[in-house]
């Protein structure tokens, strides 16, 4: 499904500031993978994200996806396949339209077959509502209310739906919880878990928190220096604990610094 | 206090220039791009409208306002969004360029006479007797209103409007923000001069200096407006920006009743505008910190 081969990013290449974010990096999904992405501040995780989504041109190597060559594409037209969630939950919905517009434009931005001017019909508002109403946050009932007065947890929960609205080829989620409190931080998880389990997203998540990243997906890899340094599936991942994967970070020569993960 | 004359007059202007505050609304609202074009653009369809109407199409001279409107557009959009030309002095350019453009649409004569053209209007008079110029003005803004609330609401001016509203979000998403851009100026700039066309044909007259400070009387529309309708669907914000249009043109009347001299009047628009934009600030100022009840959302 997506085939990371080989790429390599300088930022400021011939200065002061130059800083090399990805390294010969390779990885590779299936159909229905799903990654989790562990890794310190620096060590290239979001400019991983960066390369996959468009946000600039990799030095070297490419990037396929559903056997498409997308290295040199323009994001906008990558993110018609690729959903992308921010920590920062105002960063993916329009505060001043509607919970019912934002949700039209993700749709109809994503649906084959719109033209310019199509607007969404009566069923695709029942659709949406529907939608809305398994989110379980009461969102169905405001449909005409601007989405800036919705809390940051109801505002990432809608990004996730519209994001999905319309299944993504590639889902990235970067640290998209870490801005919540606890509960509505758990509470968009399992909403993430579930949508991506039913409509089967291929998906890479990067997060500081070891148990969710070994309890989500069924890979997952760490990060550093623009390289991937440990990549564990299977049994081996079934059997690894919290503990154990920062025993392995430190054997990386990752600094012992726990707060950089959350470990509860 | 007003002679029915006046009334009628205050009404009509009210709906001409109400397309100029629609078009404020697309560029200055939806897009947040303060949109120096207008002026420009303006007399522009003043111009194409007089000249092509002198030559005997007084319907056809509407189109081509409009079209040439969009081209004036289309070129502050391409400074902008290619050649990265800051918005604000993008404008400014089309707009000092448009000065000589339109000198020429006239034949490089500063106004055009069109006192015994047919017009739109004069067309239209065996029919609507009295209301010959506020019936047409008013229908055209209603329909214009119309269709653009529904513009708003497809797929093309969702993502315009997000454009607007969101950056962040529309570059994480599949939209062409250059594309956008340029579609939103190309319509206020064509809505700008469509008002231009209608308004030389109303004064059966072009003149090079009729775009001067239309930026600012539409603005000051447009915030009248929003005084009125201050929040709800977009049907209201369009409401609201004709309904603002034409109590501006009533305090105009007013102050022209009070026998003030129409040279002042460009200067109260530019008063009211920078009041009622800097009112926020104006009232966080006067009112201590410690009174504010919490954050304004968004």
């Amino acid at each position: 499904m997506l085939n990371i081969s080989h790429i390599s990013k300088t930022f400021n290449p011939g200065t002061v500031n130059e800083k090399t974010a990805l390294s010969d990096l390779s990885l590779h999904l299936d159909k229905g993978d799903f990654i989790t992405i562990l890794g310190s501040n620096g060590a290239g995780k979001s400019t991983l994200f960066g390369a996959i989504a468009g946000s600039f041109v990799v030095d070297n190597g490419s990037i396929q996806l559903d056997g498409q060559n997308i290295t040199n594409l323009p994001d906008y037209k990558r993110s018609k396949y690729i959903g992308r969630l921010f920590q920062d939950p105002l960063k993916g919905t329009a505060p001043n339209m509607t919970i019912e517009e934002n949700l039209a434009l993700a749709y109809m931005r994503a649906s084959q077959h719109t033209s310019p001017f199509s607007m969404i019909s009566r069923s695709d508002r029942a659709g949406f509502r529907e939608k809305l109403a398994q989110l379980g946050l009461g969102l169905e009932d405001r449909m005409d209310h601007p989405v800036g007065l919705l809390s940051g947890g109801q505002r990432q929960a809608l990004t996730l739906l519209m994001a999905t609205l319309v299944t993504p080829k590639l889902l990235l989620l970067d640290e998209h919880t870490a801005a919540l409190d606890p509960a509505t931080a758990e509470k968009v998880l399992d909403l993430t878990k579930q949508i991506v389990a039913e409509n089967q997203i291929t998906c890479l998540m990067i997060t500081h928190n070891i148990p969710s990243a070994l309890s989500l997906g069924n890979r997952t890899v760490m990060m550093k220096d623009g390289k991937i340094v440990l990549e564990i599936a299977g049994e081996e991942r079934a059997a690894m604990t919290t503990e154990k994967l920062l025993q392995a970070f430190h054997q990386q020569g990752i600094s012992n610094d726990r707060i950089l993960f959350s470990a509860d | 206090m007003f002679s029915s004359a006046v009334i009628m007059s205050a009404l009509e202007l009210g709906c001409i220039y109400a397309l100029v505050a629609l078009a404020l609304f697309v560029s200055f609202r939806v897009l947040n791009i303060a949109d120096m074009t207008t002026d420009g653009a303006f007399t522009l369809g003043c111009a194409v409208s007089a000249t092509v109407a002198v030559a005997g199409h007084p319907w056809l001279a509407l189109l081509a306002a409009v079209a040439a409107g969009a081209c004036a557009g289309s070129i502050t959009a391409f400074l902008q969004t290619k050649l990265k030309i800051p918005s604000i002095l993008a404008g400014i350019i089309t707009n000092t360029g448009l000065y000589t453009v339109n000198l020429a649409v006239m034949g490089f004569s500063s106004n055009v006479n069109m006192m015994k053209t047919d017009t739109v209007f004069t067309m239209l008079r065996p029919w609507l007797g009295t209301f010959y110029r506020l019936l047409p003005s008013a229908l055209l803004t209603v329909t214009v209103a119309v269709a653009l609330v529904l513009f708003l609401k497809t797929r093309l001016g969702l993502s315009i409007r997000a454009t607007g509203d969101n950056p962040d979000m529309v570059r994480a998403s599949s939209i062409n923000t250059g594309f956008t851009i340029t579609i939103g100026l190309c319509v206020s700039n064509a809505l700008t001069a469509l008002s231009g066309a209608v308004l030389a044909q109303y004064q059966k007259t072009a003149d090079i200096n009729l775009g001067t400070g239309m930026v600012i009387i539409g603005l000051a529309s447009l915030i009248i407006g929003e005084t009125l309708m201050p929040r709800g669907k977009l049907w209201r914000k369009a409401l609201g920006a004709i309904l603002g249009s034409i109590l501006y043109r009533f305090i105009i009347a007013v102050a022209l009743r009070m026998d003030l001299p129409s040279e002042c009047l460009k200067l109260i628009s530019a008063t009211i505008v920078a009041l009622a934009i800097g009112l926020p600030a104006i009232k966080a100022a006067v009112k201590p910190a410690t009174a504010q009840g919490g954050k304004k959302s968004c």
